[in-house]
């Protein structure tokens, strides 16, 4: 089996966002990581392959990204995927994303394709769904654990109440949630200089288009003092809720 | 990412323990397999013998990284990178390599380095443990004192006295199983810091050491004991720069917090001037080190850029954790807080591996004699 892992290239989650004239995030100083939800799918397959002897025989992580992603994909090498594609174009959006993804693995064929539920920047959540779509591949979402049995899939995924068990036909789409894998890996020093030696191979980007564009961005309210009104003064309550909050 | 992988892991699993394993005086034996398997333990040994093939530099901001959260974590990291794997490394035989180098480099046992005696600690050619040359072995008898993971490590690089008619040039260096017969432990120090290092005296009575366990040539010891401790020197210094870090973060995150007179501790021109003074010296530290690993790294000599890291790294951590301990106050005197733990840390980095006092004499010495 082969497992290929779609992988994001986002800002660190303690990053202090910033837009350049409310119109483009401003990328300056920023650290970029691999989407923490992609990053659990990876770890998840490093187990598989390490707990079902040959069962897994490769794993390869895939991002549409510029060059500037690539010390996010030398990462992914380096705590354990076998080699990596890099898509070369920029994210445009999650439409723009899934048909390079598409595209991608009409030619490449895997059986297992894991993408994390949302990415940390834009938490769109979209691009699994989408990738599905286009390639007319099952697909199942909110994925909290995945398992390999004789040669069949085993999925469990979070439902309201409860927990579902699934199997699919491969390939199949996981997208992937929290719980899929518990604590994603430190690389070791030997797989830090074994990742220089992998392949990171760049792909050409195909014809596709963006179906959205982001019109300008705006940061949230400050956050305001809390404001303690007594429990007795129900009007002064409302007051606030009517004129000040204008929520009622 | 050979910092952000340090850092990951002492941000995840060295915070989990510290205190416990500080106060209770317990070895971080579990941390230090994990570090094993993650490549830290032998990082400038080569990976055909099981080492992770990595520079000075790197080495730095690992060893920077770790003690920033657990010195004592870090001074058994550097003690089984730059005094043990170091000299095997470099002057060991392909046997001695094989049997002893691998493991410890492979990160499935640690060493302990046995330089310094009761009487013998900055004059460290007053070696009265003695290792008699008795034809086909050595027969060592001494005592050796404050021995980093004396008690935990399986190796030992041991240095003691053949002929003391050749003064220092008589010196041997060994390395041998702790188990070997005649090998004995005094009871657990009881530090000021670093409590979660084992430390211990080792007695040796007629011990016999084969004559293939010797490093180098005969007398070479005391030259080997010397170039090790150079080399240490970056070691701890990256540990003392990353116990400054440490103090300096909880600073910070502190200032922000608390509050006095109407407004947070870091908007009073007195703490923000601290701060500022602490992260100054803490750079200038990171650069004397990052310098010393880069020129270590370059084959050049560096000797004095080492003495210069140790000296200044160690001399600032102190400064900057008592002036921690200084900004959180009441709350920095409380074990809870780390501030005062990385405070008694920070002083054992004035002392060991060369005193402060000793950097200065390499220092000087280099340029009047230059």
């Amino acid at each position: 089996m082969k497992i290929l892992i779609c992988i994001s290239n986002v800002p660190d989650t303690t990053t202090k966002i910033k837009f350049a004239d409310n119109k483009s995030f401003d990328t300056t100083g920023v650290q970029w990581i691999i989407n923490p939800w992609d990053e659990l799918a990876l770890t998840r397959a490093l187990e598989l392959k390490e707990t079902t002897g040959d069962t897994v025989e490769k794993i390869s992580v895939v991002n549409v990204g510029l060059i500037d992603a690539e010390p996010t994909i030398r990462k992914a090498l380096a705590i354990g995927a076998d080699d990596a594609f890099r898509i070369d174009a920029e994210p445009k959006d999650a439409f723009f994303v899934a048909s390079q993804l598409a595209e991608f693995l009409k030619k490449e064929s895997y059986d297992i394709i894991m993408c994390g539920i949302e990415s940390s920047d834009y938490n769109g959540s979209l691009v699994g769904g989408m990738l599905s779509e286009l390639l007319d591949m099952p697909s199942i979402s909110s994925v909290s654990a995945l398992n390999i049995e004789g040669g069949n899939v085993k999925i469990n995924r979070e439902i309201d109440g409860g927990s579902e068990t699934l199997t699919s036909e491969l390939p199949f789409i996981a997208i992937v949630q929290k719980g899929i894998a518990i604590d994603p890996r430190i690389p070791s020093m030997r797989g830090i200089m074994m990742a220089r030696k992998k392949p990171l191979n760049v792909v050409e980007a195909v014809e596709s288009e963006a179906l959205t564009e982001y019109v300008s961005y705006e940061m949230p309210p400050p956050k305001a003092a809390c404001k303690m009104v007594d429990a007795e003064n129900v009007k002064e309550l409302i007051d606030l809720l009517h004129n000040e909050a204008k929520v009622i | 990412m050979i910092r952000q992988a340090a850092k990951d892991y002492a941000e995840r699993e060295l915070t989990k323990d510290v205190l416990e394993r500080y106060e209770k005086c317990e070895f971080p034996a579990h941390h230090i397999k994990e570090l094993g398997k993650l490549g830290f333990m032998g990082m400038m040994v080569g990976p055909e013998y099981n080492g992770s093939g990595m520079d000075a530099v790197s080495y730095v901001l690992a060893m920077s990284e770790i003690s920033k959260v657990d010195a004592s974590v870090g001074v058994v990291m550097s003690v089984n990178n730059s005094l043990v794997c170091y000299g095997l490394n470099k002057y060991g035989t392909e046997e001695q390599k094989e049997k002893y180098l691998k493991p410890l480099a492979g990160g499935e046992c640690h060493g302990a380095f046995l330089l310094s005696e009761p009487e013998a600690g900055s004059d460290a050619t007053m070696q009265r443990t003695t290792a008699e040359d008795k034809g086909d072995y050595y027969l060592v008898n001494g005592t050796k004192n404050w021995i980093t993971s004396g008690g935990t490590a399986s190796t030992y690089i041991l240095f003691a006295q053949t002929d003391p008619e050749k003064k220092h040039r008589g010196i041997n260096a060994f390395v041998i199983e702790k188990d070997t017969p005649g090998i004995s432990l005094g009871p657990h120090e009881n530090k000021m810091g670093m409590t979660s290092s084992d430390t211990h005296s080792v007695m040796f009575t007629d011990v016999k050491i084969p004559k293939k366990n010797r490093i180098g040539e005969d007398g070479f010891g005391f030259k080997l004991a010397m170039k090790t401790l150079d080399g240490g020197r970056i070691g701890i210094g990256a540990q003392a720069l990353g116990i400054a870090m440490g103090a300096l973060e909880k600073a910070i995150q502190y200032s922000k917090e608390r509050k006095a007179f109407g407004k947070e501790l870091c908007h009073h021109q007195a703490i923000a001037f601290k701060l500022a003074d602490m992260a100054v010296k803490i750079d200038a530290a990171r650069t004397f080190c990052l310098k010393a690993a880069w020129t270590y790294d370059q084959g050049l000599p560096y000797s004095v850029e080492s003495a210069m890291a140790k000296l200044y790294a160690a001399d600032i951590a102190m400064e900057v954790t008592t002036e921690a301990v200084q900004i959180h106050g009441g709350y920095g005197y409380v074990k809870e807080y780390h501030v005062e733990r990385m405070m008694r840390d920070a002083k054992l980095c004035q002392i060991y591996e060369g005193t402060s006092e000793i950097q200065k004499i390499v220092i000087s010495r280099a340029l009047i004699f230059d």
